[in-house]
Order: structure tokens, then sequence, then C-alpha cells
């Protein structure tokens, strides 16, 4: 008996403690962060190397990269995602081979990715420190993501409809466009938002592929900063940054909140849609 | 089934694209094997551990100060995270009211999504002071051991919730009808059905652990030295790499190169242990 309240008390202990490490973290970032958050500092350039200004050309430069990395992306990852689920046996050894080489890729940790992105896109390809270099590794990076959420997507749609397509004569391709993928895009949008989330977060993939250069960038072959190296960079090389780190910091949650809080809601909507029309 | 000629067209076009997605692993093998040739040709193996120092452009490339501190700082994030992982799975499963566990869920969930910048930042601004009271400088391998305890615990915490989920309802019932207390059906019968699943959760984390360069680089102080006690400032393999890739050259950049790759080996043997273990069938 005295063991099992012993472990009730520590089960809680656990549970209180991380939960006050977490509105520390977050109360803490709030505090200092939400004063310095406004309009202006969402559009303004920064200035001072960051110090004071805003991250108005830091913003732009991540939609940027975040844009290249999904439009390369997820055209690639649909169409992998439709050929596991739709055209290939399970146990096909063309398809165990795809899906082991993106779980390995789903493993090479992130500063892998920056020094590949650096050798090949940067140097290999001559695209040098740039928008689209940054973009191209990321993309890379969110791929095993976007498929596994595709796939998953689009091997809960009912089989009935396959079978129903085939029985009036509709082509495979033709079932798969009006059907499987208009039913499935609720989740196919759902695993868009969380490999955007993934991207909008990672920083060191970024550091040598899209560099550092804070200014607003002309064409995507220019280096762009993006929010979370602009933080890092704030909080580490410059003296007297941290303000406007704590701003950019919240603005990256804030971003993170908003996108993931879009893909669960979706998920979840589909989920039930999905029970209910079988 | 037959398919018609636009069907065909579709599949070839498919295939391909599939095809582009598998290779880019062996392209990224390819790159980083490429890179590291310089240094991989003429310099043995053993001299990353057995050299003087790491002064790569002195042709000095000693990595074990780096490697001791990624083992380091893994270990003990992994040694403080899966009890709380662990527990905090338990608490939301079998302990709190259910709208707390919804509640608690939702937070870990939050927990997981924060980027590793923002936690590295945190950490460099409120932890790596409060240590620097306790025992100067503050930026040190257990202000690293922190910050990555609790990026990886949302792993954790997780998929033990998830592998406690699949425990089958019968387990539990036949347990609670034994007269079990709460305690003795959480370590007698949930957690050893639960076992490989969180196991796997564990692993998964420390691959995480390894691979995390953000969170490490801006608190751990990024000295190269041998670490001796909590209190070092320390560098791991990734910071070594996010630090110096800025303006390393010819065998410099190379060594770097060969570290990525030790880096990725590692943490691909971790993780592939770890799904391993996940598959292995379970429950009957």
């Amino acid at each position: 008996m005295t063991k099992n309240t012993l472990a009730t008390g520590l089960i809680w202990l656990a549970a209180i403690l991380v939960s006050g490490v977490f509105f520390w973290l977050l109360s803490d970032i709030l505090i200092h962060g939400l004063p310095h958050l406004s309009w202006s500092f969402l559009v303004e350039a920064p200035r001072n190397a960051g110090r004071s200004g805003g991250i108005g050309s830091i913003i732009v430069s991540t939609v940027l990269i975040l844009a290249v990395a999904m439009v390369t992306a997820a055209p690639l990852s649909l169409a992998t995602a439709v050929l596991l689920s739709e055209f290939t046996r399970y146990d096909s050894v063309f398809g165990r081979l795809v899906r082991s080489s993106l779980d390995v890729l789903a493993g090479v940790p992130s500063i892998v990715f920056g020094l590949f992105g650096n050798a090949f896109f940067c140097i290999y390809l001559d695209l040098g420190f740039s928008i689209l270099s940054g973009g191209l590794t990321l993309a890379c990076m969110v791929l095993p993501i976007l498929i596994r959420t595709a796939e998953e997507g689009l091997q809960a749609t009912p089989n009935d409809y396959r079978l129903a397509a085939a029985a009036l004569g509709m082509s495979r391709s033709a079932a798969l466009v009006h059907l499987l993928l208009t039913t499935a895009t609720p989740a196919l949008v759902a695993g868009l938002m969380l490999g955007i989330g993934r991207a909008v977060a990672e920083t060191a993939a970024l550091i040598f592929t899209s560099g550092y250069v804070d200014r607003m960038p002309d064409s995507l072959f220019d280096s762009g900063r993006a929010l979370s190296v602009h933080i890092y960079d704030l909080s580490m090389n410059v003296a007297g940054g941290d303000t406007n780190a704590y701003s950019s910091a919240l603005v990256l949650i804030i971003l993170l909140l908003i996108i993931n809080s879009i893909a669960m809601n979706l998920a979840k909507q589909w989920l039930h849609r999905s029970v209910v029309t079988v | 089934m037959s398919l018609s000629r636009a069907d065909r067209q579709l599949i070839t076009l498919l295939r391909g694209c599939a095809l582009l997605a598998a290779v880019i692993v062996l392209l990224i093998l390819l790159f980083l094997v490429k890179e590291s040739w310089p240094v991989l040709q003429h310099v043995a193996l053993t001299r990353f551990v057995s050299d003087a120092s790491w002064h790569p452009v002195d042709g000095l490339y000693k990595l074990t100060p780096m490697l001791s501190a990624t083992l380091y700082s893994t270990l003990g994030a992994v040694f403080l995270a899966a009890p709380l992982g662990i527990a905090s799975a338990l608490f939301s499963r079998y302990y709190a009211p259910p709208f707390l566990a919804g509640c608690y869920r939702r937070l870990i969930e939050l927990l997981a999504g924060i980027p590793s910048v923002v936690y590295g930042f945190w950490g460099l601004i409120t932890l790596a002071p409060l240590i620097g009271r306790l025992h100067p400088p503050g930026v040190s391998l257990l202000a690293g051991i922190l910050v990555l305890t609790l990026m990886i615990l949302p792993t954790v915490a997780l998929t033990a919730d998830a592998a406690l989920a699949a425990v089958p309802i019968a387990y539990l019932r036949g347990a609670a009808a034994l007269g079990l207390s709460r305690w003795g059906l959480i370590s007698g019968v949930a957690l050893p059905a639960a076992r490989s699943g969180i196991i796997a959760g564990i692993m998964l984390a420390a691959g995480r652990a390894i691979g995390e360069t953000m969170a490490v680089l801006m608190v751990a102080g990024n000295v190269v030295q041998q670490p001796l006690g909590l209190f070092d400032s320390v560098r791991t393999l990734t910071s070594n790499i996010a630090l110096e890739m800025a303006y390393a050259t010819g065998e410099h950049r190379a060594a770097l190169f060969v570290s990525g790759v030790a880096l990725m080996s590692t943490v691909l043997v971790v993780v592939g242990t770890a799904e391993l273990l996940s598959r292995e069938p379970h429950h009957d």
C-alpha cells in the first residue's frame, strides 16, 4: 500500500514539474517578448544588426524559403505517396526500397542536411548562399513527413470508392483525381501544414545554405535570413539583441501554434468525416 | 487488372518521382563521402582518436572531446527524460482525471512543437545564468543536458503513451479483477506489456538528442575540452560542425564532413534499432 501511495505521489510530482517548467518557459518568453511586439516590429527592417527595428525582411525571407521548400516537396511527395499507396503492392521490392530509404531520410540529423545542402546546392549546383539553396535543403528534410502523411491519408479513403470507380469503368487516373485525392484533401493539407511547421522550426540546416544576410531579398538567388536563424544570431552573436530575440521567438511560437492547430483540426475533422461516410 | 495508356503513363511519371525521393538519401551519403574524401584519403581513422588535439588547420584531428560531450549530454538527457517521460505518460493515462489528462496531453504536444532554437535561447538567457550562480560559467554540460531533456521529453512521453494505449484492455481488467493496486497493475502488467514500445521511444529520443544542434550549441559553452564535470563547458559534435563550417576550408572542411558522416551513421544505428524494436510483435 505504501508503495502504491509513493508511486502516486512521484507521478503527480513529475507531472507538476514538467508543467511547471513549461509554464516557466512560456511565461518568460511572453513577459519579455510581448511588450515589444507590435505591427511596426513585424513590418520594419532590422537596424543595427537587429538590435533595433523589426523583422520585416526576415519574415519575407522565411516565407520565401518555405515557399521554395513546399513548392518542390509537395508535388514530389504527393506523387510518391500516390505510387506507394495506389499503384504498388505493400510487399513489392520497389515499394519496400522507397519506404526504407525514406525511413533513413527521416532519421538524418538536421545539421547533416545543412552539410549536404552546402556541398550540393550551394557549391556543386553553384546556387551559393541563397533562399533557393535553403528552401531546397528543407524540401529534402520534410519529404519523409509529407510522404508518410499523404500515404496515410490515401490509405484511409474507403476501398468502396476504388471498387465503385472501377465498376463504372473509370480509369485509375480519373478515379485518383476525381475521387481519392478529393476525399483525402484535408489529410493532405494537414500533412502539408505539419511539414511547414517542421520547416519553420528548422535552424541548423539553414545556417550554411540560406545564410545570414538580413537585407530584404531581391530574388531567390539572394541570401536571406530565416526567423529561427535570426533568433540564434541575435542571442549568440549580437550583444544587446535579447529584447528583439524574445519578440522574434514569440512570433515564431505563435506562428507554429497556428500552423499546428490548423493541421490538427483538419486531421480530426477528416477522421470524423471518413468514419461517417463509410 | 489491365491499365489504360494514360494510366501507364501516369505510373511511369509517379515511379520517376518516387525514385527521385528515394535517391536523395544516396545523394546525401555520396556528397558527405565526397567532401570528406580529402581527409579520409591520407588520414587514418584512428587519428581522429589518437591525435594530440583538435587543431584541424595544423592537421590535428582529435575528435574525442566532442565525441564524449555528445555521449555525456545524450546519456544525461536520456537518464532524466526517460523517467519523467514515462511518468508523464502514466499520469495522463492512469492517474489524472479525464479533463486534466486531456490538458496535460495537449501541453506535451505543445512542448513537442516548440523549435529547438527557442529552447536554446531560453536556456541561454534563463537557465545558464541560474547555473552560473551555482558554479560559473553557467554555459555548461549541465545546461546542455537540461535543455536536451526538455526537448526529448515529449518524444518519450508521446511514444510511451501510445505504447500504453496499445496494451489490450483484457490484461488491465484481469489485473483489476485480481485486486491489484493501481501501482501493482502498472508495474506488473501495463509497463511490461508496453515495454518494447517504450524502449523504442527512448531510443528514438536518444537519436534526437545526438543529432540536436541548436539547443546544445547555445547553452553548452562550446569549449573544446574533455568534460570532467557537469559544470564544464563542452562542445558537441554537432556544435563543432555548426561553429566551424562558417570559415573551414580544405582539409579542415573535410574533417567536419567526416564528423558529419560519423554523426549520421550513429543516429541511423540508434533509430534503426528503435525501428526494429517497435516492429517486434508484442501483443496477441
